[in-house]
């Protein structure tokens, strides 16, 4: 059955604090700080971008799952900040971490989850024989309009999962998926739009809550898996209180939740966040401990899976590089101008 | 256009992965990659070689004053980075904070955007270093 062989992740070093942006727009930021339950959060240096980020994931996976990354057929790169409108992500990344080119590649986009959407795709791809090893990614330097409320979370980050089936490479075997998708209207950018537009409200019942709670029922139904049968549970993290709030609603105690959330100290990475708190979590989880993860994406659609993890995980941690050590390894804090200078927002003509 | 998507590509290998070559007669080290090993000459025997990365800063310099294709970047660091396996290679140093980048500095490869043809053309991914 399809698992994961290995993964890695990378956040960049420059923050910024909730204080800095409320500075400049004459907001509490004690308040901002309470309400959303996030401190700082990343920022990409001016020369990092989706595919950059994806990069240093994806090469992080090759040498974590240490596989000949030549063995890799298939990469999908989800993110809703791919540096082109036309020219894949992918073709860059698996050119970068040492991929041939006999594999399959293509970009993915859902909003914040297109990166579990390619770990589904993979598990069908892997399980068929399609491929001996295939790789998904999640990565974004996301976009938050100057002044919106997602200027305080939108972040950037990614992780990449390298699925295999091989049984003494899994570390973590994925036990089922399940999914709940509608047309809902909570979130979106128009084709060449800087900035994405929101519902405001409307993001959080009809869309994260609703899809979030319809696939973990679905998964728990599939399964006849409860909420106390897991170690870990990861939900998509738009700020820090969605996920707590959805996980009570599930029957879910914050315990489970605490080691995979990560936006209170880096913001929402977006198609990286769900994908990033599951590697969180996989750094940490003992063999026999099982993993839930539903992931959101706006538009919408979740994908819930029960993930457990595997004896090779002891064997594999020590070439690893842990998502705590990189989020926290020399960080670089800014100031807002430094901020929009990163960002490329300084008009210079 | 056409002229910068062949050469990009061309190159693609050795900026992104730091792909240099190795003369297997004597051992020695080249990047980028050389036709003919300088001591070897005619018993050249030259096959690829994926350098780590990891090396330390053998000279430095920052740059305020930017060619037009870095514009965007400047000020930024320049240094020659002595790597392990011999070459020195020609690098931007990057996420250095308040950190100085000094002879001696230990560094490794990231993987970074080096510039952009305008608002429409090709982005241009590139080896840069950070400090260890």
């Amino acid at each position: 059955m399809a698992g994961i062989v290995g993964y890695g992740a990378h956040v960049p070093r420059y923050r910024i604090k909730v204080e800095e942006i409320a500075k400049v727009w004459d907001e509490d930021a004690k308040s901002i700080k309470n309400g959303l339950n996030i401190t700082e959060k990343s920022v990409p240096s001016h020369d990092e971008d989706a595919a950059t980020i994806a990069t240093e994931a994806g090469r992080r996976a090759v040498h974590h799952a240490g596989i000949d990354p030549k063995e890799i057929g298939a990469i999908y790169v989800g993110s809703e900040s791919h540096p082109y409108a036309v020219k894949p992500t992918a073709t860059v990344v698996s050119q970068a971490i040492g991929a041939g080119n006999n594999l399959t590649a293509a970009d993915l986009e859902f909003a914040c989850k297109a990166g579990t959407a390619g770990l589904q795709m993979l598990m069908g791809m892997t399980d068929s024989g399609m491929i001996k090893y295939g790789m998904s990614i999640g990565s974004d330097t996301s976009q938050g309009r100057p002044g919106d409320a997602l200027e305080y979370t939108a972040s950037a980050g990614g992780a990449a999962f390298i699925v295999g089936k091989e049984k003494k490479e899994v570390i973590a075997e994925i036990l089922a998926t399940a999914s709940y998708t509608s047309d809902t209207p909570d979130f979106w950018r128009r084709e060449g739009a800087m900035y994405p537009s929101h519902g405001g409200r409307f993001t959080g019942e009809p869309a994260y809550f609703k899809h979030i709670i319809s696939a973990t029922k679905l998964l728990f139904e599939k399964t006849g898996l409860k909420p106390e049968d897991f170690a870990f549970a990861v939900f998509h993290q738009p700020n820090g209180k969605f996920p707590l709030v959805v996980s009570k609603k599930l029957g879910f105690a914050e315990h489970q939740v605490q080691d995979g959330l990560l936006t209170p100290k880096i913001g929402n990475t977006y198609s990286g966040a769900s994908m990033l708190g599951l590697a969180a979590v996989l750094d940490k989880a003992k063999p026999g401990d099982k993993i839930l993860v539903t992931s959101f994406g706006s538009g919408a659609g979740s994908d819930s899976f029960a993930i457990e993890a595997k004896e090779p995980i002891i064997e594999k941690r020590e070439r690893l590089a842990k998502v705590e050590d990189i989020i926290n390894k020399n960080k670089i804090y800014v100031d807002y101008s430094v901020y929009l200078k990163n960002r490329n927002s300084i008009v210079k003509n | 256009m056409e002229r910068a998507s062949a050469s990009l590509w061309r190159r693609i290998n050795e900026r992104y992965n730091l792909v240099g070559n190795k003369c297997e007669n004597c051992g020695r080290i080249y990047f980028p990659k050389r036709i003919v090993c300088r001591q070897c000459g005619r018993k050249t025997k030259m096959t690829e070689t994926k350098l780590s990365g990891n090396g330390k800063v053998y000279a430095v310099t920052k740059i305020r004053v930017p060619a037009q294709a870095f514009k965007d970047s400047a000020p930024y660091t320049v240094a020659v980075v002595e790597l392990e396996e011999g070459p020195r290679v020609e690098g931007h140093v990057v996420d250095a904070g308040n950190g100085e980048v000094k002879i001696g500095t230990k560094v490794h490869s990231v993987f970074r955007k080096m510039h952009a043809d305008g608002e429409e053309g090709l982005i241009y991914y590139h080896f840069k270093f950070e400090p260890v």
